[in-house]
């Protein structure tokens, strides 16, 4: 199961059943997220992002030399010479060349709302494919910790990764038999050492890399801080803890709500308050025994099928009954933003002083208001410092990982609970997380030892969901209103902005125009 | 025009990769082919004169990590051999394009090389209703068979596509069926897992490539070179099994040692797929060696097949424990368990003429 849905799953059990996880545990899944948001957002960068910001055909217009001067003034990365540049930039023209431009095919290269010089776009160009690189080879954290990647293995109670070292080794003769323990499972010396190669890649490339690039790439679209603001409402569930999930003070992300873009009030979110978050299905294609207008809490949540939209193929989708698989999720009736954004907003706003210091600098030097950050490329850049404040975080617990085990204590798993027989009768629980894209949660109601009821609300409902009863827009819509389009057929404005929140799912954009003229943009 | 592309041997030059490389490259796929390495000359002449055939990738309803596995191919790399040995013509999330202009990245591939792009779809179908899931207004039944129509084969990544998967769990809400269920015309091949091993997928594309045709399959549809054998059968701590000694627990001595997963669960013995040994990720680790128990992901009906942490049948040493897990599953649930993994069985046989599972047998 994908990282994200595999903690919010195993956490809304161990909330139901009050299983706590030893501290190595957390430690554990601590470094796995955050693995996860690093490689995920830099993976989203270059590989689903980017594109909208690089014309890679105006690649082949660079000047390599001035290319790796410009390189070299933003970062020291190494592969910056005026050789590699030249060739990637051979690649890149033989791919043209031949005609065969694969994934390149059809982008909507040379169109005028593309702005870097080709210098720029062919250092991106470059990145892209370095990036692909090296996210193939940071992924190991989660094949030592979870067996794989994609889908490392977790469990209820802890992690499966036993630890297969013995730094106390009593010596020969006494204590129990210690022999076979090196290579026992993945998490031996070799695999820690690895472990702390990764995370020191992760620090270099989004120093060295992710950062500078969004900065050099930002600075030629400033006028996309100013537009695909949303909805002003910002929510997060908070994550990464250092004393237990029932210890919001712990957590590296805070949990709250913003509202109205008011930065100086943080609302308190409870998960089990049943006014709190509801999911309405009035634009939806599902159906409710209490009708469409009603919201449900998730504990009550019901999933019935009802597909109302036309019959395949079709073109369009009646935007004013159900139109989305998706439903509306709100807290206290509100639509929220989560993602990125929001946390950083939070971490800013609860007074986080390397999110400040960080926000601050990344403002100065852009020469941009701090009311940027509420924008299409806001959102982008709060995914690029986030992914900063992490891996620069990664380090702290390894080193308590490496503590513990030092002391000795290699616990990993609380079994108090394995047997349902232990359980009570009936429980529920909820289990949060802030996803990359944002809050996720996990309702699971338990009744005799059987699952009773079981709801997600993921974080691309609350950002990309229809309509409410009430009328509110989410925030992609909210986001795309009053975007000027150079070109409604090539409507890659829309795509800057959809692509800002990471979307999860291929959802279909309506643009209608002054005459009436409607377009359908695919975004994924 | 898609045929004069240069050739992988050029392209290779072009990333820099050396001949030394390149030869390392068929030696490794030949051996993850298990062919002999005198076949290693023929690989390297083919991949030298193939053009970059067209692929397209359509994914229905699944969850991308079959996507992201893609991304995480090494040997020699992802970028060099996946985004241009191949023309990658239509993928969803990879592709620059999106909406109109994506479709028609997609249709002019069809149309110039009809007969010839290889059709790779992660994802299952619905059959439920055709608007239960749509790309462009089109239903995924519908894309499926336009597309499937001129492609020369049709690979089936991932369980979903091979075999349903997760959508298809009892009660399948949305009719989800498999690839091979919707195209019969032709050739599908199975590569299952939730995702494949990512020098898997590169694997079987590769022969592909390199032989102009489909590797040989088992009865499930699965390329025998990479699902020949059990996990049970090739796995590090298969001694610790005929030794009688498991993990009771997940963070005990005998987890902390790499002893045997099987009492908490392990699906080994009855699952055919190379993660005991190509392992993942470069080699780096697979689940068993991570602490878990394999949980049967790239076998047919995984899903609905019993809880993941109960035991698959009795193993071999001390009865007591066999035993107490009878008492907590009670004893119907005991039987029941034992009857699926009797069929389980039966149907891995039915897959494989050469089956492994003596030792299973044997402890019953």
């Amino acid at each position: 199961m994908h990282l994200v849905h595999a903690i919010a799953s195993i956490r809304a059990v161990e909330d139901a059943l009050k299983i706590r996880v030893p501290p190595n545990a957390e430690l554990i899944r601590n470094l796995m997220i955050g693995a996860q948001y690093i490689h995920d957002h830099v993976m989203h960068f270059y590989h689903l992002h980017a594109l909208d910001w690089v014309d890679v055909v105006s690649a082949l217009k660079a000047d390599p030399k001035a290319t790796s001067a410009l390189a070299q003034s933003l970062s020291k990365y190494a592969r910056s010479s005026p050789g590699y540049f030249a060739d990637v930039q051979a690649k890149l023209k033989k791919q043209v060349d031949s005609g065969q431009l694969g994934l390149f095919r059809n982008g909507y290269w040379g169109h005028p709302a593309y702005k870097l010089p080709p210098e720029a776009n062919l250092m991106a160009v470059a990145h892209y494919l370095d990036a692909l690189a090296w996210q193939r080879d940071v992924v190991a954290l989660h094949t030592i910790l979870g067996g794989k990647n994609p889908h490392p293995n977790f469990v209820v109670g802890g992690t499966p990764i036993a630890i297969s070292i013995w730094p106390d080794h009593p010596g020969r003769g006494k204590g129990p038999h210690y022999r076979g323990g090196q290579g026992g499972t993945a998490l031996d010396v070799t695999g820690l050492q690895r472990i702390q190669e990764v995370i020191t890649s992760m620090q270099a490339f989004t120093d060295q890399v992710y950062v500078p690039d969004t900065l050099a790439i930002a600075g030629f679209y400033k006028d996309w801080f100013k537009q695909g603001e949303g909805l002003g409402n910002f929510m997060t569930f908070g994550d990464l803890p250092s004393s237990g999930i029932n210890d919001p003070s712990g957590f590296f992300f805070p949990r709250g709500a913003i509202l109205d873009r008011d930065l100086s009030k943080v609302h308190e979110v409870d998960l089990n308050a049943d006014d709190q978050v509801q999911e309405f299905i009035a634009h939806s294609w599902y159906d409710y025994a209490g009708g469409k207008a009603k919201g449900l809490h998730p504990y009550e949540g019901e999933t019935k099928l009802n597909y109302s939209g036309p019959k395949p193929p079709f073109e369009h989708l009646p935007v004013e009954q159900a139109y989305s698989w998706l439903k509306s999720p709100r807290w206290k009736g509100k639509a929220m933003e989560v993602g990125p954004l929001a946390r950083v907003l939070m971490l800013y706003a609860t007074g986080h002083k390397p999110t400040q210091e960080l926000v601050g600098m990344v403002l100065k030097k852009l020469d941009v208001p701090v009311q940027a950050l509420f924008s299409t490329l806001g959102r982008t850049a709060a995914r690029t410092l986030e992914t900063k404040l992490l891996a620069d975080a990664m380090q702290g617990w390894y080193d308590q990982l490496v503590a513990n085990i030092k002391a000795g204590d290699v616990r990993t798993f609380n079994e108090e609970k394995w047997e349902p027989s232990t359980w009570p009768k009936s429980s529920r629980g909820v289990g949060f997380m802030e996803a990359p894209r944002g809050g996720l949660a996990h309702w699971v109601v338990i009744e005799d030892e059987k699952i009773a009821n079981y709801q997600c609300v993921v974080p691309s409902t609350w950002n990309a969901g229809p309509r409410d009863p009430d009328g509110q827009a989410g925030a992609y819509e909210a986001a795309l209103k009053g975007h000027a389009l150079h070109d409604p057929q090539q409507p890659i404005e829309v795509l800057r902005t959809i692509h800002s929140f990471d979307p999860c799912i291929a959802c279909a954009v309506h643009l209608t125009d002054e005459e009436g003229e409607t377009f359908e943009v695919k975004t994924i | 025009m898609a045929i004069d592309g240069p050739t992988i041997a050029e392209v290779l030059r072009q990333q820099g990769i050396s001949r030394r490389g390149f030869l390392k490259f068929c030696a490794t796929t030949a051996s993850l082919m298990a062919l002999p390495p005198s076949m290693v000359p023929a690989i390297a002449a083919a991949l030298q004169h193939a053009r970059r055939p067209s692929v397209i990738w359509l994914s229905f309803q699944e969850c991308t990590g079959c996507t992201e596995s893609l991304t995480r191919s090494h040997s020699p790399s992802i970028e060099g051999l996946i985004l241009e040995q191949i023309s990658l013509d239509y993928h969803h999330t990879l592709q620059a394009a999106s909406g109109t202009a994506a479709e028609a990245a997609r249709e002019a591939a069809m149309r110039e090389n009809a007969g010839k792009y290889l059709l790779v779809v992660d994802g299952s179908i619905p059959l439920g209703n055709a608007g239960f899931s749509t790309i462009a207004g089109i239903s995924n039944l519908d894309m499926l068979k336009e597309t499937a129509a001129g492609a020369a084969a049709v690979i089936a990544v991932g369980t979903c596509a091979a075999y349903g998967g997760i959508p298809a769990a009892q009660p399948n809400p949305t009719g989800a069926v498999p690839v091979s269920a919707i195209i019969k015309d032709k050739p599908v091949l199975n590569v299952p897992g939730c995702p494949p091993i990512p020098v898997v997928i590169t694997g079987v594309l590769a022969h592909f490539l390199t032989f102009g045709s489909l590797p040989e399959l088992d009865a499930l549809g699965r390329p025998k070179a990479f699902y020949g054998e059990s996990i049970h059968d090739r796995c590090y701590r298969r001694p610790f099994y005929d030794q009688g000694k498991f993990a009771e627990t997940f963070d005990d001595e005998g987890a902390r040692k790499g002893w045997c997963l099987f009492k908490l669960g392990c699906k080994g013995p009855v699952t055919y797929n190379a993660c005991a040994t190509t392992k993942w990720n470069q080699g780096v680790s697979f689940p068993i060696q991570s602490g878990h128990g394999c949980i049967g992901c790239s076998e047919p009906g995984f899903w609905d097949a019993g809880p993941f942490y109960k035991a698959l049948s009795m193993p071999i040493g001390p009865a007591k424990a066999a035993i107490g897990a009878a008492a907590v599953a009670g004893l119907a649930a005991g039987a029941a368990v034992a009857l699926r993994n009797r069929s389980a069985k039966k149907s891995a046989q039915a897959a494989h003429q050469k089956v492994t599972i003596d030792d299973l047998e044997k402890s019953k």
